[in-house]
């Protein structure tokens, strides 16, 4: 245990910030988009104070951004971008390479939703959009976490030769202040330890990257990034382990709280946790069998760690926020499709809120609980349609 | 000119010209660009004006498509493709990447140039922003834009850069719309210059010391440089294999396509010529203009002369 931290108060963004200033980012790039824009500010303040040596890239948009932190990271730098909303929307196309041509640039996400209508509040369209990309992909709950999870992208991504992404939620963590446990520089830069790319680009060894590939061979080179992105869990579970010995904050895939005896299981990803904590102790104390689970990673998609904190349990609650048109909550299609081989499967029933920045308080959690429990006794579970939490109809 | 003096003139060549040039190549052979490519003459041409100490950034097209198609590739040097429309960017991230790990004694100090490669639709349309943007932000970088004219790679579809009256497959030449391509070619070299860059040229392969040259100039400069080469396609403008540098010398001595360096604001012609050939010499080697009216060809001849005039003009002529 390191002995040398601060207890500071500090925004989700300015969290991020001290975290890519400790792992010594060579190469910053990014454009301004709300909720995120604090982060970046940040930087170039430390940058321009001299608190961090890095080339920051003023890129003339998000998706510039990446692509110079695609060319920087191809040059061997750690690098660094972060986004939000309809920035990440317009990264979509260049977020592929990074994790087709194993360049481990991380990225911060500050949460928001999609127009239209226009919204720069907080809900998880725009991370869902890129789930399916090989990103490694966190999410946070608090500014603790924006900080820890910011430090281990750095360090797992750089090992597993794959981009990671860590998603804070917009306004509630990159704006809101909180108390949170810094460690010693010295400590973050012994964790994440200097890296070499094995195949950077570099005149006295040159190498061809991106190249173009026919049917004959385009499918095996996705499936080599398949079977290296799927080991890619047990490297960031082993992170978070070295983390935990490190800095005594323990992280896992699949986060149980006090889940123990419990019957039923919320599950959230994101800031709605610590709404759905307080939720799950008054639930407890009126006597309800609920517990939490909170989602921490979402890609790798941890099956067997879903699967096994779901084993004594009758019901999980899924909350979404984001909405997959015509087929409901995509966190709940995926845990039903998780939970689908299980013998003695639970019933599972999603509700989709807090879209858009829509509040969702410690009632709204209990709500989901019941009426969950209602339609299953009422036999409904087996309808596919995803109630909308807090809806005016 | 008599035949004999010409063959003189030829071995002359022969014997000079090699020693200006290497024969080291960088672009090696073996690719996949079709017979008579002018583009992959300019790229082999601008490869080894380069040298060896040079890392590549190419946009997606025919000169990626030709020379990388997996498990072969033909680049002797670093190189580097992801899309179609962020070479600027990409090349931003890479020379950023060297000042940083240098400065922070990362890597050893080492001279390496930083080169974007892109065809006309990658630089005048999808890519022009990431262009500008670096362009705009100064980076010490190379950008070389291999003007064929057209989205050659996909089959020919018109972009911003098809000239005026050129037939392609989506300006097709028919009864309501006889012309083919209804506009006129946007003018990249000055929307470089508009950028206050240090040192904007235009080159053609057709004459490869020059291309050469402005390619060793633009790299040693400090700061964004941009090239915009014109490089005849057979296969898109429907002209024989055999006369790329016949038509690209046209394309030159019409004043259809003028050589030329801006070098800190200040215009240079490359080449003196005192009276341009009429535009129709340059037009009817091409199926691309077989369709085009006398009329169509006057409108483009006086387009031609009244922006070669400009061009004097700006370079105190």
């Amino acid at each position: 245990m390191i002995e040398m931290t601060r207890r500071v108060g500090l925004e989700g963004s300015f969290a991020v910030a001290e975290a890519v200033r400790m792992a010594n980012a060579d190469v910053i790039a990014a454009y301004p988009i709300t909720p995120q824009t604090h982060i970046v500010e940040r930087l170039a303040e430390m940058i321009a104070d001299g608190e961090l040596d890095a080339e920051f890239i003023c890129v003339e948009s998000e998706h510039s951004a990446m692509s110079a932190c695609v060319g920087a990271s191809a040059a061997g730098a750690r690098v660094f971008t972060c986004s939000a909303g309809q920035g990440l929307e317009l990264m979509h196309e260049v977020l592929y390479i990074p994790s087709s041509m194993r360049l481990p640039v991380v990225a911060v996400a500050a949460n928001r939703a999609l127009s239209a209508p226009l919204s720069i509040w907080c809900d998880h369209s725009d991370a869902m959009s890129i789930r399916d990309i090989g990103w490694i992909q966190m999410f946070a709950e608090n500014n603790q976490q924006a900080f820890d999870l910011t430090v281990c992208a750095f360090r797992v991504a750089e090992s597993v030769l794959f981009p990671a992404m860590v998603h804070i939620d917009g306004f509630f963590l990159s704006h809101v202040i909180e108390d949170i446990e810094l460690p010693d520089d010295d400590a973050v830069r012994d964790f994440i330890p200097d890296y070499e790319h094995p195949f950077v680009l570099d005149p006295d060894k040159p190498v061809s990257m991106g190249c173009f590939a026919p049917p004959f061979i385009y499918a095996e080179t996705k499936k080599a990034q398949e079977v290296a992105f799927e080991h890619t869990k047990s490297e960031l579970m082993s992170v978070w382990d070295d983390f935990g010995r490190t800095f005594g904050r323990h992280y896992s895939p699949v986060e149980p709280y006090k889940m123990e005896d419990a019957r039923i299981a919320l599950l959230t990803m994101g800031s709605y946790s610590e709404t759905a904590m307080l939720a799950v102790d008054e639930m407890q104390e009126e006597g309800v069998d609920v517990g939490l689970l909170r989602l921490r990673l979402w890609r790798p998609f941890p099956f067997a760690e879903l699967r096994d904190a779901v084993k004594n349990v009758e019901l999980v609650v899924v909350l979404d926020r984001a909405v997959s048109f015509g087929m409901g909550g995509p966190v709940c299609s995926e845990v039903r499709a998780a939970l689908y081989q299980m013998e003695n499967k639970p019933h599972v029933i999603g509700f989709i809120g807090g879209l858009g920045g829509r509040d969702i308080p410690i009632a709204g959690f209990k709500y989901m609980v019941k009426r969950a429990q209602e339609r299953v006794k009422d036999k409904k579970e087996e309808m596919e349609e995803t109630e909308l939490f807090g809806v005016r109809e | 000119m008599a035949e004999g003096k010409e063959k003189e003139k030829g071995k002359e060549g022969d014997l000079f010209i090699p020693r200006l040039v290497t024969t080291d190549e960088y672009f090696a052979s073996g690719h996949r660009a079709c017979m008579g490519c002018g583009e992959a003459l300019a790229v082999r041409l601008v490869c080894k004006a380069l040298g060896k100490n040079v890392i590549i950034v190419i946009a997606t097209g025919c000169m990626e498509v030709v020379s990388s198609q997996l498990p072969w590739t033909s680049w002797r040097v670093p190189w580097i493709h992801t899309i179609f429309e962020n070479v600027g960017a990409v090349v931003s991230g890479i020379e950023s990447a060297y000042k940083a790990r240098i400065r922070k004694g990362r890597i050893a100090p080492k001279d390496v140039k930083f080169v974007g490669f892109a065809g006309d639709g990658g630089t005048s349309d999808i890519g022009l922003q990431a262009l500008s943007g670096a362009m705009e932000r100064g980076h010490d970088f190379l950008y070389v834009c291999f003007d064929n004219e057209a989205y050659m790679n996909t089959g020919i579809q018109r972009s911003s850069a098809t000239p005026y009256g050129a037939w392609t497959t989506t300006a097709p030449v028919g009864e309501k719309q006889p012309l083919g391509q209804m506009t006129w070619k946007k003018n990249m070299p000055e929307i470089a210059v508009a950028h206050r860059i240090p040192y904007v040229a235009t080159a053609c392969p057709s004459y490869p010391l020059d291309l050469m040259d402005k390619v060793r100039r633009g790299v040693d400069i400090e700061g964004p440089a941009y090239i915009h080469v014109l490089s005849p396609c057979p296969t898109g403008w429907r002209t024989p294999p055999n006369l790329t540098i016949e038509v690209g010398r046209l394309a030159v001595e019409t004043g259809v396509f003028p050589l030329y360096e801006v070098i800190d604001g200040e215009y240079r012609l490359s080449l003196e010529l005192p009276e341009l050939k009429p535009v129709r010499e340059y037009t009817k080697k091409q199926g691309r203009f077989r369709h085009l009216s006398d009329d169509a060809i006057e409108r483009i001849q006086a387009r031609v002369e009244a922006d070669y005039a400009r061009l004097k003009s700006k370079a105190g002529l």
